[in-house]
């Protein structure tokens, strides 16, 4: 029986890694084709979609708007079009891809979104777990946790239809924007984080608290002193849950951002991130293009991975 | 208790285009209660839907951008076109009921060189309308969609300059920086109706739906033409579809008095070895353009005129599969 168990917990564990290891392999050789054509490149290309000519290198390309004059034939106009439309080995021009402003997109809607939410859920856990009379840290808890279970495609209606006009009130710009993206998705990841930083301060001890008020402490100084250090570990946590869903979130950033490949120059600007970019044109998407996608999608792995170790061994380690 | 209608599987299953999505269903709903053939469509998108029909894992397949007689020889496909819609200019323009749009305007707007509402290429064309200094936002899909691909074919046509850059695709990262995209109909026709001074190409059945203004827009003759199911029909009339090239046909910017401009057809694709299953198709297409006209155009479709019905029914019956 104890073999069994053994056995079977560590089939469930390597399960887990073997899986993230097929996805890793599967994304890089989709992304393959795209790897071979831009290399490197890529990560700091700014272009997406954009037909230039073959003869010139790619970087000297990102500022060259001028059109690429085709070969007009004289037959009909009509037939000329859908030719274009279907010839995907144009000859005299080839399509750059870049990820660049994707990349900047996610990290800072994700951005907005932390610093929007952490002071929030913070000030929520606090108040739940150590402020709120007990019947009313029961009602707003549950409250909390069912504003996680809310489907984000709702998020991204609510954003749309109540939310960005009132951004655009208050700020200007555009009404899809990166603001209105990372607010809302600041507001998609408070209930995770307040949820579980309010379970990790509840298991400070009573004995810690209590010899903490007998010393003199008051209340800020209990909760500062003893609640925050004793509970850090699941706060960290909690923060690195919500880093990771906001750095996926797809649908309601998708009905927020503007979806447009364009570098904001304000917060008020629409631009693009990863998960969206992927969403809007895998429908479509063929050859380079969707290899490309695929490509976006190997960093955002990478991406997440990096900022989920870096979290996890950096922060964590000095939590101890 | 389940009725075993339910149960059991789809008599004709087809997948694509989401364009003609509201009115193939609309036909499938009668279509069902007038004869009890049970028919699934799945709107995926027209890539998905010419996939779906190249691996034959449909019985049809509805697809925005016609293939040419090539590619259909070489996939083993017939093809002839559903319906027809079309494509309004839908605005917010406080105080500005009726705004006219030159096609120099248009090209002009979507290529990112108009910037501002009162640019002389704009006021041109509406005398007495005083339009305001305000940056135009320019709202587009930003998921690929067959909408897109229709007018961007329809802007390769009245622009040179759109031709020889972008072309006809169904995604596209848009010129300018004075633009937002909106995700599915639904997205853009909300920004639309929530950003003042912005602009967009909505399909008309949305634009209706959402109370959208309407631009009025310049044909190839020259004439403002306002969105209409007459003008539609006018343009639908005019449009040159070929049966002896499978259809093979954009019919946007169609010549002649009358005609709005912005229109597109949406096709259907059958796989050329299953016989019995085409003929059941064209069956559920023979009835619909007999009973579905009116259902076609509640919804802003255009039914096709019989004119082009009878070539639809001829070409069926030359490829035995009437």
């Amino acid at each position: 029986m104890e073999k069994i168990f053994k056995n079977l917990s560590l089939i469930s564990a390597t399960f887990v890694l073997v899986l993230l290891v097929s996805i890793f392999i599967s994304l890089f050789n989709s992304a393959k084709p795209s790897i071979d054509e831009y290399g490197l490149g890529f990560v700091t290309e700014s272009a997406w979609d954009k037909e230039v000519p073959i003869e010139n290198s790619v970087s000297s390309l990102a500022n060259d708007a001028k059109p690429i004059k085709k070969e007009v034939k004289a037959s009909s106009d009509e037939d000329d079009i859908l030719a274009a439309y279907e010839d995907e080995d144009e000859p005299l021009t080839k399509t750059v891809f870049g990820g660049w402003i994707p990349i900047v997109g996610t990290l800072l809607s994700t951005l907005i979104a932390m610093v929007f939410a952490l002071p929030i859920a913070m000030g929520i856990a606090v108040f739940l777990a150590e402020i709120a009379p007990k019947n009313l840290s029961y009602v707003v808890g549950i409250a909390i946790e069912l504003l996680a279970a809310i489907p984000s495609i709702i998020f991204g209606m609510w954003g749309l239809f109540y939310f960005a006009p009132i951004i655009q009130k208050v700020v200007g710009g555009y009404q899809v924007s990166l603001l209105t993206a990372g607010l809302v998705l600041g507001v998609m990841i408070l209930p995770f984080m307040a949820a579980i930083t309010r379970d990790s301060m509840r298991t400070t001890p009573d004995v810690l608290k209590e010899s903490a008020y007998a010393l003199g402490a008051t209340k800020f100084e209990v909760i500062k002193d003893v609640i925050f250090p004793y509970s850090k570990k699941g706060i960290i946590g909690s923060i690195i849950l919500a880093l990771g869903r906001a750095l996926g979130e797809t649908m309601a950033v998708a009905f927020l951002i503007g979806s447009v490949f364009m570098m904001p120059k304000k917060l008020s600007d629409p631009t693009i991130s990863i998960p969206v970019a992927m969403a809007n044109n895998f429908g479509e998407a063929t050859g380079l293009t969707l290899s490309s996608l695929f490509y976006l999608a190997f960093l955002l792995f990478i991406i997440s991975f990096v900022v989920i170790s870096v979290a996890k061994f950096y922060f964590l380690r000095k939590a101890d | 208790m389940v009725t075993t209608s339910s149960v059991s599987a789809a008599d004709l299953k087809g997948s694509g285009a989401t364009f003609p999505y509201s009115v193939y269903q609309a036909w499938i709903g009668a279509y069902h209660k007038a004869t009890g053939t049970e028919i699934d469509y799945i709107g995926k998108g027209s890539s998905a839907g010419i996939k779906d029909a190249e691996a034959r894992t449909v019985d049809f397949a509805g697809s925005d951008a016609p293939l040419n007689p090539n590619k259909l020889a070489k996939d083993k496909l017939y093809q002839f076109p559903g319906v027809v819609g079309a494509i309004t200019m839908s605005y917010n323009m406080p105080n500005t009921p009726k705004l006219r749009l030159s096609r120099a305007a248009i090209s002009g707007i979507a290529l990112g060189e108009i910037k501002y509402w009162d640019n002389k290429t704009i006021t041109a064309a509406n005398h007495g309308v005083k339009l305001p200094h305000e940056k135009i936002t320019f709202v587009h899909r930003a998921d690929g969609s067959g909408t897109t691909f229709n007018f961007t074919y329809y802007l390769s046509k009245i622009s040179n300059k759109w031709k020889e850059t972008y072309g006809a695709k169904k995604a596209l990262n848009w010129p300018g920086d004075h633009h937002v995209g909106g995700k599915g109909n639904t997205g853009v026709a909300a920004l639309i109706k929530q950003t003042p001074y912005s602009i967009g190409y909505v399909d008309y059945a949305d634009a209706k739906n959402n109370n959208l203004q309407m631009a009025v827009v310049q044909n190839k003759v020259g004439e403002f033409i306002a969105p209409e199911l007459k003008a539609f029909q006018a343009a639908a009339a005019k449009a040159s579809l070929d049966p002896r090239k499978d259809f093979y046909a954009v019919i946007a910017d169609p010549k002649g008095k009358g005609a709005y401009p912005i229109v597109a057809a949406t096709f259907i694709l059958l796989p050329k070895e299953k016989a019995d299953m085409d003929k059941k198709v064209t069956a559920f297409y023979d009835w619909s353009f007999k009973n579905g006209q009116s259902l076609a155009s509640d919804l802003g479709y255009v039914p096709l005129p019989d004119a082009l019905t009878n070539k639809i029914r001829k070409y069926w019956a030359e490829k035995g599969i009437n």
